[in-house]
């Protein structure tokens, strides 16, 4: 490499320091360590759920990214979008507008590092707004991949 | 009775074929998308270089902070022989083109679909990187908030080692 290469390497190097030390442009989202840890459930204890009877089964609500939930989701989950977006929020509200507040939900992204996740805090506080009493969020410390997929628990696909 | 547990059967072994492992030592599969400025990007043309596929969403904070440090490498190794593609895993390519247009970067990026997600094992998680050799197989795999300095070490291992 010359060394005018290599200066400017090093410059956009910096400016990389710089700019991953300034963060992302995104706006600031409420960070998933805000949820209590009484409402979290680890991704092996929710799996027991799956195979309730289907009158006690929580409603269980995807607020992640379409193309993953297209990929792979929990079995019988819906797909309400991106709660740190207003049309994942509206669409959340839509779908539980009817609910009796004492109805069990649960809700999981896993579209990031759960400290980076963006939705997860977003979905929960809208529900504890809206004065839902039963809700429950699965935690997911890496990635839907990882801690659902690989663990070889129940998986469909699809719309 | 008989047919509908055929059915079922059926169904749980379409939902367990589902390729979830793809890693190294596998060709990476094919694609052809048009990038973000019009111009096509298809994985075959980059045969005879490295290339580091990154998937990656506007609105995924690790994905970000990465991005300008995968600029660098495609500023510093590219004249060498490597070749940095992004994926946007976005809903739509607005948001990703109106983000690019704040924090540009010097590779090219499409937009990537459930399909493509699928057939490299299952975009679940952002970000998500791939290393790919000249010949189109995988080198390495590097899910979540990915060590750069590790992928720097491998590309330039690549790059130092001697060609097949």
């Amino acid at each position: 490499m010359s060394t005018r290469t290599s200066v400017v390497g090093a410059l956009l190097g910096i400016l990389a320091i710089l700019a991953g030390a300034a963060g992302p442009v995104l706006a600031d989202h409420k960070p998933a360590a805000s949820i209590p840890t009484a409402a979290l459930i680890q991704p092996a204890d929710f799996t027991a759920t799956l195979n309730a009877p289907a009158a006690s089964k929580p409603l269980i609500l995807q607020v992640g990214f379409r193309k993953a939930y297209l990929q792979a989701h929990i079995p019988g989950s819906e797909y309400v979008g991106a709660a740190s977006e207003e049309d994942g929020v509206k669409v959340l509200r839509e779908r539980v507008a009817t609910l009796h507040k004492d109805r069990a939900i649960v809700i999981y992204c896993g579209c990031c590092p759960w400290s980076k996740c963006p939705n997860i805090a977003a979905a929960y506080d809208t529900l504890q707004q809206l004065g839902f009493t039963n809700v429950k969020v699965i935690y997911i410390a890496d990635d839907f991949g990882t801690n659902w997929v690989d663990q070889g628990f129940p998986t469909a696909k699809g719309s | 009775m008989r047919g509908s547990r055929i059915a079922a059967c059926a169904l749980g072994l379409l939902l367990a074929g589902v390729a979830w492992a793809l890693g190294p030592g596998d060709v990476a599969p094919d694609f052809a998308l048009t990038d973000f400025n019009g111009k096509p990007m298809r994985l075959a043309d980059y045969r005879g270089k490295l290339v580091l596929l990154n998937f990656w969403a506007s609105w995924c904070g690790p994905c970000l902070e990465e991005m300008p440090r995968l600029s660098a490498l495609q500023h510093n190794y590219g004249p060498l022989g490597l070749q940095v593609i992004g994926v946007s895993m976005d809903d739509e390519a607005a948001p990703a083109k109106q983000l690019l247009v704040k924090r540009p970067v010097n590779y090219p990026i499409g937009l990537g679909d459930d399909k493509l997600g699928e057939r490299y094992g299952g975009i679940l998680g952002l970000p998500q990187s791939f290393l790919i050799d000249r010949h189109g197989r995988i080198l390495a795999r590097y899910k979540g908030e990915a060590d750069l300095s590790q992928i720097e070490a491998a590309i330039k291992s690549q790059f130092t080692a001697p060609r097949h």
